[in-house]
Order: structure tokens, then sequence, then C-alpha cells
């Protein structure tokens, strides 16, 4: 992106939507609380990671990821099996017979594979679904008994495998990873068919992602959700902060009390280390796109037939930039669930983590990074803004409505929804009358 | 005595709720199919266009047992069903002239038209929360069985009991009927022929005079319809709650894909499909096994390949499979 | 005046015009053909005169009635039919409904018409109820022309009727359209097998690079000496 005053301006004034949301008083628009404005920036920051992902996968490619979700929860796992400690006794209690649970669904596939490649019609058409069940029922056999086993172990507190007892930050490229290997899955069978498979497979492989991590307890505790997942250093424990001396004088001399002066250091200090990940990753994904790999990518996009004339594999290509893309969705999970210090798989709803960030990139201007990353703050600024402004402004609406009707108490009850009311408008205005979205490419 | 309580326990878990769920699929995979075949696009919005057509048609349910009309011992719903319809296809007929029209003329690709589809999706599950709200909500006032499992063992002798709910009969039974219309349509009538014609090659039925507007806005009245129809039997089967509409979209499209995709012969038999593997694989067995080995035989852990909470995984397994050793589905729709 | 007169066509797709000038007419109950190699226009002159292309000059009269800025469906209700080369019948549906589907816009009885088309071609009649996707390539070339008399025009036009069929059902086909002209239906076909089509043709128009080189009737272009060198292999 050349050096564009409107472009400037544009970051400019969400950089001032957010100190305004710090620095004003408490009114109808913003809160007026530093605390609120820092935390719609550190989301709001993992967001714009998490559009960049979708931005390589759609700006770049032209690829519909609809199971972004199922990729930001697996990335999710990583900081859980990464940074938790491990829960002592589950590893010996089921650890053996879940790896040799997974070594025979290994062995299972390649048997099967291998013998669909070798053998003629008539054994392959009764054989390897024979090995497939038998394989199915072998893996379930072990599998059953190990898990319940692990389960047992500290029950209350844990009752999972735990994890490894690293630095979380280790996590992150963990969480990118994870994430890759799900889209190299999908991509090897949806890629290459009508662009609206993969969009439909990957519906189904987010589900599937979601589904896992609410009902395996033994790995991330399922809806019991995994608690206290360790800070990433630098960023220090808020009740730590509260109890230095030092800290607490020097919040004095700012004029802010301990609690909210060791909540807002905590909160800045993530901000930091995103901006950080995020600006590194704008860096990366430039300079590829500038490249000629980027120049491949775009040609591939704007025309197969003859980008596949000049000899290109295009389901190739597209492989790499989904797997690409994925990966970075699932940095941005592990990142979001450091943040959180949590895992709680059932918040993972599709239309907050794909489909809100297909509005963040299509908003900002699909193709252009600088633009993925303003419509993720943005749009998610608005979303969360959405919870107070709508109540507010339904409030205002049905002013002039008796007190104690049935339709004013339905219409403040139904707030909430507006706001995906107000998403799928947002999206559906920006796609008709302004496609390139506020940042075009080029 | 123990083989028929087997097949009666198989009736009873498998085949009867599988059979009503499979209808229901397949009633929401043609409509996308439909869609798919004249507007040449997956419609991410079909999930929740069902959620809206069922909650007007709960909406007019609960409006007509507050005036005391009452069809017993069929469900009101069934009375309250046109009204759902005429309201979806008057929604669907508006988005389609405020959104899609608009693509389809600048001949935008199918992708844009998925993506303008997302926006549609979003907006519809608004308007559906607001206008019914987020709750579970059981609109069935019908008569509970037809045959009940208590009274079933006493007339039988049979240990096993088997339970037939009058929502499963009615589901097969709309289903049965509302196929049967749609394919005398598809097949007899003028507007249903012209269809066919668009679906099979647009610029020859531009030639030969069809009108594509008239041909679009009939499929979205269909589709509305079909759409209304299969979400508010499956309400009545299971309940009503906005988000298991958008969580049906899945199975919906494995249908519709398994069966090939534009093909509404296929789009039944994919609907049966989804519906038979999703239940059988997540089915415990042991009941069964139990009457069919002695005893001892009887293994003590449950029988079953995978537990209820993965039955969306059968769908994606199914639909994996099928992308990769016959994109186009068992019935060969739309390649491209 | 002509049935049929485009007069000085000029136009293309984009930028580049690829017709510059062409000129075509046809008389009543009288087939012309269009040969020229390729890449001369041939198609794209079809698609001008049935509308399916914005001519940036000259006029198209049907009748003495202009029809320049008629769309391809209006000029269908003013008795045009069009055979496209290519996806030129629905595949999934049946001979029959085919037909039916060709009398779209007709609201008095077209069994007459039918019993007409399966006069002209018997083998659909036996084949009327498969479906047309399912057909060897010159019987589904029959009912891409059935389809298109479905309309009763008053005039035919055929691109490319005879590509990808054998040299034998060539000569039926050709022999068909002949029976079809008998009826008094204009003709007006492009044709790659130019030696044949000017056989048949009355009045034959030879096109380089978007514009007429040679107009003369068929008979006369077979024996022109610099027709048969250059376009006709000697």
């Amino acid at each position: 992106m050349t050096l564009n005053y409107r472009n400037i301006a544009l970051f400019a004034g969400m950089a001032l939507l957010l100190v305004l949301e710090g620095a004003s008083a408490k009114n109808a628009i913003f809160s007026g609380s530093w605390d609120t404005s820092l935390g719609i920036l550190n989301v709001g920051l993992i967001s714009a990671v998490l559009a960049l992902g979708v931005n390589i996968q759609w700006g770049y490619a032209g690829l519909f990821n609809a199971g972004v979700v199922g990729f930001v929860a697996i990335g999710g796992l990583a900081p859980v099996l990464v940074a938790m400690p491990a829960n002592p006794g589950a590893f010996s209690a089921g650890g053996i017979g879940l790896a040799a649970a997974f070594a025979a669904a290994v062995a299972t596939v390649w048997l099967a594979i291998l013998v669909n490649r070798r053998a003629s019609l008539q054994v392959r058409l009764i054989a390897v679904p024979l090995i497939l069940i038998g394989g199915f029922l072998l893996y379930r056999a072990l599998f059953g008994p190990a898990t319940t086993a692990i389960e047992a172990v500290n029950t209350a507190a844990a009752g999972n495998l735990g994890g490894l007892g690293l630095p979380v930050v280790l996590a992150w490229p963990v969480g990118a990873v994870f994430a890759a290997g799900a889209a190299w899955v999908v991509g090897k069978t949806a890629l290459g068919l009508r662009s609206d498979y993969l969009a439909i497979a990957t519906l189904g492989i987010g589900e599937i992602i979601v589904s896992v991590l609410r009902n395996e307890e033994w790995l991330a505790r399922g809806v019991l959700n995994v608690n206290g997942i360790p800070r990433p250093w630098p960023v220090p424990r808020e009740i730590d902060l509260q109890s230095s001396a030092d800290f607490v004088a020097r919040a004095a001399s700012l004029g802010l009390d301990p609690v909210s002066a060791s909540t807002l250091t905590v909160k800045l200090l993530y901000s930091a280390l995103f901006l950080i990940v995020l600006l590194v990753l704008i860096w990366l994904t430039q300079k590829a796109l500038s490249s000629p790999w980027g120049r491949m990518m775009r040609a591939i996009r704007d025309n197969e037939t003859a980008a596949a004339a000049m000899g290109k594999n295009i389901t190739r290509r597209h492989l790499q930039v989904f797997i690409l893309g994925s990966a970075v969705c699932g940095l941005a999970g592990a990142m979001m669930i450091t943040l959180d210090g949590q895992m709680t798989p059932g918040s993972y709803n599709p239309l907050r983590y794909t489909f809100l960030i297909w509005v963040m990139v299509i908003v900002g201007g699909s193709g252009n990074n600088f633009g993925s990353v303003l419509g993720a703050m943005l749009i998610w600024y608005l979303y969360t803004k959405a919870e107070s402004w709508g109540p507010q402004l339904m409030a205002f609406v049905t002013s002039g409505m008796a007190d104690g009707s049935a339709i004013k108490a339905h219409l403040l009850a139904s707030a909430e929804q507006m706001r995906l009311l107000t998403m799928g408008l947002i999206l559906l205005l920006v796609l008709r009358f302004s496609p390139r979205g506020l940042i075009p490419e080029k | 005595m123990d083989f028929l309580n087997a097949i009666v326990a198989l009736l009873n878990f498998v085949i009867i709720p599988a059979s009503a769920y499979g209808a229901q699929l397949a009633l929401g995979a043609l409509g996308v199919t439909l869609i798919y075949g004249i507007l040449r696009f997956s419609n991410f919005a079909h999930g929740d266009t069902m959620a809206f057509g069922t909650a007007i048609t709960i909406l007019v349910t609960w409006g007509l047992q507050a005036l005391g009309v009452s069809i017993s011992p069929l469900p009101t719903a069934l009375l309250a069903l046109p009204f759902g319809i005429l309201a979806t296809a008057a929604l669907v007929l508006g988005t389609d002239r405020a959104v899609y029209r608009f693509y389809r003329k600048k001949k935008s690709d199918p992708i844009i038209l998925v993506m303008a589809s997302v926006g549609v999706m979003f907006m519809m599950n608004g308007i559906t929360r607001f206008v019914i709200g987020v709750r579970d909500i059981q609109f069935d006032d019908g008569v509970r069985f037809v045959i009940n499992a208590r009274e079933f063992r006493a007339a039988t002798g049979l240990a096993e009991g088997l339970a037939l709910r009058s929502t499963q009969v009615i589901t097969l039974v709309t289903a049965v009927l509302v196929v049967w219309a749609l394919f005398w349509f598809l097949g007899r009538t003028r507007t249903g022929k012209s269809m066919r014609a668009f679906s099979d090659n647009e610029d020859l039925a531009l030639l030969s005079g069809i009108n594509p507007e008239r041909v679009v806005a009939v499929t979205w009245i269909i589709a509305a319809a079909l759409a209304t129809i299969a979400g508010t039997l499956f309400g009545l089967d299971k309940s009503f709650k906005a988000f298991n509409y958008f969580q049906l979209l899945l199975p919906i499209f494995a249908a519709a894909i398994v069966g090939g995709l534009g093909n509404p012969l296929g789009a039944i038999a994919g609907g049966f499909v989804i519906a038979f593997s999703e239940v059988a694989v997540t089915f415990d067995f042991r009941k069964v096994v139990a009457y069919l080995v002695p005893g001892d035989w009887t293994p003590d852990g449950p029988i079953q390949l995978l537990s209820t909470e993965y039955k969306f995984a059968v769908s994606f397994t199914i639909l994996i499979i099928v992308l990769l050793f016959r994109p186009t589905g068992i019935f060969r729709g739309k390649s491209t | 005046m002509s049935f049929l007169e485009a007069h000085n066509m000029t136009g293309g797709y984009g930028a580049a015009d690829i017709l510059h000038g062409c000129s075509l007419s046809v008389e009543k109950g009288q087939i012309a053909v269009i040969v020229g190699p390729n890449g001369a226009g041939k198609s794209t002159a079809m698609k001008a005169v049935f509308g399916m292309l914005k001519l940036r000059g000259g006029h198209v009269m049907l009748e003495g009635e202009d029809i320049t800025q008629l769309s391809p469906q209006a000029r269908v209700a003013k008795g045009m039919a069009f055979v496209p080369q290519t996806s030129n019948v629905f595949p999934s549906m049946t001979v029959e409904e085919n037909l039916e589907m060709g009398a779209f816009l007709r609201r008095d009885n077209v069994a007459a018409t039918m019993e007409q088309v399966y006069a002209l071609f018997p083998i659909l009649r036996d084949k009327r109820r498969q479906a047309a996707g399912e057909l060897s390539g010159g019987q589904r070339q029959q009912v891409a022309v059935g389809r298109a008399l479905m309309t009763v025009p008053k005039l035919l036009m055929l691109d490319e009727p005879t590509a990808g069929v054998s040299p034998i059902v060539m000569d039926e086909l050709f022999d068909r359209i002949i029976e079809v002209a008998r009826t008094g239906i204009s003709i007006l076909m492009v044709e790659q097998n130019a030696r044949q089509a000017l056989n048949i043709a009355d009045m034959g128009y030879v096109l380089v690079q978007g514009s007429n080189r040679y107009t003369d009737t068929g008979e006369a272009l077979l024996a022109d000496p610099d027709v048969r060198r250059t376009f006709l292999g000697g």
C-alpha cells in the first residue's frame, strides 16, 4: 500500500473512535472507560489476524472458507495442550491406550489405501469396507477404555491429559500447525471441485472440530472448560501487580487506583504483544503479495483458465493458500484463548467466528491486507458497541409507547437480535454498493 | 419371539425416526437443489428460511389456538402452514428483488451469490429471533401417538414396545404428498417444464422465449414452500429453536450434493441416505443384539459406532466420500 | 426487397469490431449459406442477425420491417428461430419436452406442428420419451432443428448444423433442410463443409475478416475458380 492520505485518515479515524471510547465522559455512544476501549482493541487485534487469514484465502485466491470457527477452535486447543500443567497420572492411565488407538486408526487408513491401490476390483469392494469397519471397531475398543481412564484421573479439577507446561507463546505457532493440518484434510478433498463445495465442506469441518472440543473431555475437558491458562511473558497477573508496593506507588503517582491500574497494564501489555504479531504478519503477507508467488495467486484468482493454460497447477496452489490462511486462523485462535485465559468450547459460535470475520474482510476490502485489518477493528468495535447501543436505541424508539405494553417489552427484549440483522445488512450493503470495500485492492 | 423383538426395536429406534428425519431433510434438500438448478448457487440462507417459515407458522398457530380453532387430532400448525408459506414466499421474493437480482443481471460469479446469501442468512436469523425469540418452543398440540409403546406391548405380548408418534406419520404423509405435487408440477405443467428447461440450458431457454424472471420467481416460491413445510415438520417432530435450523444446513447440503446438486430425485434419495446413516451410526445396537445372541454373549458396553454428539460428522463423512469418488453425486447432478 | 436483409453490419463483442460492413440477404423459401475461413466472423454475423450482438452500424430488416433494436426473444416472436452450434438441446428433458419448449411462446395447439416435425425426422418419434442428452450427435441436431421449427418460424437460422456428425448423417441433414425450405421457410446457415453446403444453397456468402468477399448463387460460387482455389481446396 502506498502512503495514501485517505487510508491513513481511515486508520486515524478508527484510532480516534477507540480514544474517544476511553477518554470521553460516559454518554450514549461512548462508555468513557479505557478498560472497555482496550478490551475492544485487544480482541480487535486478534480479529485483525483472523481477517488476514481469511483474506489470504478469499482475497488472494477467491476461496470461500465457511468453517473459520473450526480453525479458530483447533488453534485454541494449542494453549491447553502446550501451556497447561500436566494432569499427573493421566498419561500413565490412558496415554498408552490412546496412542495405540491412534496408531490403529492410522494403520487402518494406511492399509485401506494400500489395498485400494494394489488389489483387484472384486477384492477391493469387499476388503476395503471390511478393513475400515474392523479398524474402526479396534480403534473404538482401544480408545474407549483409555479415555475413561484419563477422565477418571483428578476428575473434579482436570480429568484430561493436561498439557506440557511450556510457555504459552509457544502454543501460538502450534495452533497454526493444528489448523494447517485440518486444512490439509479438507483442502485435499474439496479443492479442485466447484467453488461452493469448499464452502460446504469447510462448514462441515468447522462444526465437527467444535463438537470434538465440546465432547472429548479427556482432551480439553469439553464443556467443563479449562481455566487458568498461564499468561504469556511479559504479561503479569493483576493480583501480583496490586500486591507490588512499587506498582501501587507508581499508579498513585498517575492518579489511578491500584485495581484499575493493574487491569489497564495487563491489557496494554496484551495489546503490545498482539500488535507485534499483527505487524509481523502484515509485513509477511505484504511481502508475499508483491512477490512472484502473490502475482501468480492473483493471476489464478482473476482467470483460472488462462493460468491453467500457462501450466500453473491451480488445485495445488489453492491447497497451499488454503492451508496458509487456515494456519493464520489457528494462530488467532490460540491468541484468543491466551487472552481469555480459558478454553470454553461452548463459545465457538459460527456466526461470531466465521461469518462476522467475513463481514470484516468484505467491509475492509477483500484482497487488501490493510483493508482486512481496518475492517476487523471497525466491525469488532461496532459489534461490541451494538450490545449497548441496541437497547438504548430500542428504549428511544419505544419511549412513546405505554409502559408495560407487550409490544414494548418484546421490542426491548429483542434489541440483542438486531445485532445480527445489522451485520447482515452491512455485509449486503457493502457487497452491493462498495464491493471493493473501505480500502480497495489497488 | 426374540427375533421379532429385535425387529421391533430396530423399527422403533432406527427405521421410524430415520424415515421421518429423512423426509424432513429431503424436503430441505429439494429446496436447496432447486435454487441451485435455477439460480446456480448454494443458498446458505436456506436453514434460516426454514426457521423463518416455521416461526411464522408457530405465531399463526398461537393465534388460531387463541381463537379456539382446532383440527384435533391433527396439530393446529398444519392449518397455520399456508400462512407461513405465504409469509416466507413474500420474504424470499423480496430478498430476491433486493439482493440476488442485482448479481444475476450482472452475471456475477456464483461465489458472490453465496456470499450474498450469507448476508441474507444473518438478516433472516435476526428477523426470526426478533419475531419469536431464541427459546426452545414446543408447538405440537395434536394427539401424541398413533401407536403407543405400552399398548403395543399389551396387544402383541412382545417385550419390546413400538411407539409411532403422530408427528412422524404426519411428516411422512406430508412429504409424500409434497414430493408428488412437486414432481407433477415439474413434469406435467408448462411452468414446471420451463423451469427444468431453464435449469438444463439457460441460453436455449431464453431463445425459446422462456421468461427468466418468472422462472426465478416461481422457484423462490416453491423453495419457500418446501422450506416452511420442512421446517414445520422438523419443529413438530422435535422442537423449534432458531439455531438448530442453522445446524440443519450441513446435513441438507450433504443430502443435496450426495444426490447430485440440481437433481430433485437425487435430493430425496440423498436426504434418506444421510438420515439413515446418521441414525444408524449413532444408535446403540446393544438392545437389538441382545435379542439375537445368547444372553452371555451380549457385550457390556454400547455397540455404537459414534456417540450422538457426532451426528454431524456422519453427514460430513458421507459428503467427503461422495466428493472424493463421485463429485456429481449419485444421480449425476451438475458438476459445473 | 428480400425477406431478410442485413445491411452493412458493423460490430463486435468488445472494443474491436469483428464485423466490418457485412451484408446478407435471404429470399423467401430459399437457402442462404455463409462460408469462409476460421475466424471470418461467420457465427458472429449469425448472432448479429439474431440480435445477440449489439451492432455499431448497419441494420437488419425482416419483411421490410427494421428489427435492429429488437431483443432475440422479440425476434422469435417475429418469426425467427435460431439453432446454436453447441448446447442446442435441453439434455435432461425428453425429445417431446424439447419440442414443447420450442413452442413455449405459442398458446395454440402445437400437436400438428409436432406431427410435422416427427414426419420430417421420423427417428425422433421413436425416441420421443428418451432424454435428449442420451441421443447420438446427429439425432441431437435433429432435436435442435425440430425445437426451432416448433415456433413455426418464417426464417430458420442454423449455426453449423453438421458440426461433429458423420458424412452420411450430414447428407441426411442437408436433405431435411432442403425439405424445410420447400415448405416456404427461409434458411440462413453457417457451414464448415463449404462445398456440400454451397451445393444446396440458393445464395452463398463467402466471408473474410468480417466482410463479404464473394456473394453469388451457390452454383456460381462453386464454379468460380478463385473461390474454388482459395476456399474449397481446388
